[in-house]
């Protein structure tokens, strides 16, 4: 009996009939492409993506140039000078990442005391230049502005774990 | 000779057949762009995949993006190939795909040249195509153009016994090599029922004979990079890949008159029998055509050895084996064609 059902499925072609009902089932199902520029795919609220330098509400900076930072950063990306500032506070005359540096690992913003140098949910900082991706302290500050909204939200829903 | 017997003698009738080859040449042309096309999406959809969605509206330009792409690259010979075989190999591709058309009817009468001997010039066409690949593989001058053109050469050679057998088995039910014979043969019944084991091995030996997926092994993505057209480029490149999806095309077309009753519709009753002929044609075409594409998206490549075992130890013998029983049945019910 085994040696006939064996071979009735060989010379019926059991196995790639089958197969084939399998993929037929799946050419009708929904598809899972997302249509990137026009629609995009959630993001964690953990995402690392492009850095920024963020403010207090009252418009003041929060680095206060420890350093902790540049000294973590395991690629050497970030690179920090500092000065009193005329007020007398410790603030940073230059903070710059090398965004081809750096690995996104995200050891920067956790070593941060203030949660002033951030990775933000932006991904899309592609540039045509390496010497577009060296950052600058404006351009990180700049982000900062740009993104507060989204970066401040991903901090409150993360704050129960940090 | 006069002016008007010049005109109604030779002009007329260049120019009658000119706009017939026009006429099919341009509906396969669109249909290989076209397929290349449908290829995509039908993979793309199995694969829950949506395809080509950018280039026009669901992605319905991307052929002619694609061909634009291909004729503006370079065409580079390579230093060491035979450069005149190594531009002949596709060019010979392309035609033999293109020429097979001629006895091909579309409705009855609809047909560039009526012949007797259809399927025999079908067959001499369809086995001059390993020439194009064997060309291709020698003048590239170059060992992955070469095992490709081995392995493809081999494999054609192949499986064209048993299409031999299947075609054989075709014509002793009709009686005739003319095609448009073959089809109106199938008025009563279509010759997938009754031959419905030859139909199977035709179309697998058809998957074979055009290097189609899970037969790909001359093209081998995998392990011999493109096979037989690693070397080529541009317009040659687009030739070959013309020429296959052309002869993907004709072999749907061959598979149709000879099992699916050509442009017959499946019932002869209304409202089957309003849509005109060459529509039924079409439609057959195009769905063994998605069945090409529909099993690329499901088997994985045979190995060479296992690809050869299949060939010789079991389609050759089970054709054989079919033709002396169709050809017992036909004689002892007395139903030989006369």
């Amino acid at each position: 009996m085994a040696f006939l059902d064996r071979t009735a499925r060989s010379f019926l072609l059991w196995e790639l009939v089958s197969g084939m009902a399998l993929t037929l089932k799946y050419f009708f199902k929904p598809k899972y492409t997302i249509n990137y520029p026009h629609e995009k795919g959630p993001i964690s609220s953990r995402f690392r993506g492009e850095h920024a330098l963020r403010r207090y509400p009252n418009g003041e900076e929060r680095c206060i140039a420890c350093k902790l930072c540049e000294a973590i950063c395991p690629a050497q990306a970030i690179t920090i000078e500092a000065e009193p500032r005329e007020d007398g506070s410790r603030r940073t005359t230059r903070y710059d990442i090398d965004m081809t540096k750096c690995i996104y690992c995200g050891l920067c913003q956790e070593a941060c005391p203030v949660d002033a140098i951030v990775e933000g949910p932006n991904f899309e900082f592609a540039a045509e230049t390496r010497e577009e991706l060296f950052y600058n302290k404006d351009k990180l500050l700049a982000n900062g502005d740009r993104w507060e909204a989204e970066i401040q939200a991903n901090l409150t829903r993360e704050a129960a774990y940090r | 000779m006069g002016e008007g017997a010049f005109l109604e003698g030779y002009v007329i009738p260049t120019a009658i057949i000119v706009a017939q080859i026009v006429a099919v040449m341009i509906p396969i042309l669109l249909g290989v762009a076209y397929l290349t096309y449908a290829e995509r999406k039908v993979i793309g959809a199995i694969q829950l995949r949506q395809g080509p969605m950018t280039v026009g509206p669901f992605g319905l330009l991307q052929p002619i993006a694609d061909a634009l792409k291909l004729l503006t690259k370079e065409t580079i010979l390579p230093a060491g190939s035979n450069r005149i075989v190594f531009l002949m190999a596709p060019m010979l591709t392309f035609i033999l795909a293109i020429i097979a058309w001629a006895v091909i009817p579309f409705d009855e009468g609809w047909v560039i040249s009526d012949i007797n001997v259809g399927i025999l010039y079908l067959f001499a066409i369809s086995s001059l195509g390993v020439y194009g690949v064997i060309m291709a593989g020698w003048a590239s001058n170059s060992k992955y153009p070469f095992l490709g053109a081995l392995r493809s050469a081999a494999q054609m050679v192949s499986y064209e016994v048993s299409i031999g057998f299947v075609m054989v088995t075709v014509l002793l039910c009709v009686g005739s090599l003319n095609l448009t014979d073959i089809v109106m043969a199938q008025q009563t019944i279509w010759f997938a029922v009754p031959l419905l084991p030859m139909f199977v091995i035709f179309f697998i030996s058809v998957l074979a004979e055009t290097n189609r997926a899970p037969f790909d092994l001359p093209e081998g993505e995998s392990e011999l990079v493109a096979g037989f057209m690693v070397e080529y480029s541009s317009m040659s490149f687009a030739l070959f890949f013309l020429g296959e999806y052309a002869n993907m095309i004709l072999m749907s077309g061959i598979a149709t008159v000879l099992f699916l009753g050509g442009w017959l519709p499946p019932v002869d009753i209304a409202p089957f029998n309003w849509i005109p002929g060459p529509i039924w044609f079409g439609l057959k075409v195009a769905f063994l055509l998605f069945v090409f594409l529909w099993v690329r998206a499901t088997f994985p490549r045979y190995r060479y050895d296992q690809l050869m075992r299949l060939g010789w130890k079991v389609f050759l013998p089970f054709s054989l084996l079919w033709v002396v029983l169709t050809a017992g049945v036909l004689v002892a019910f007395d139903w030989v064609p006369a």
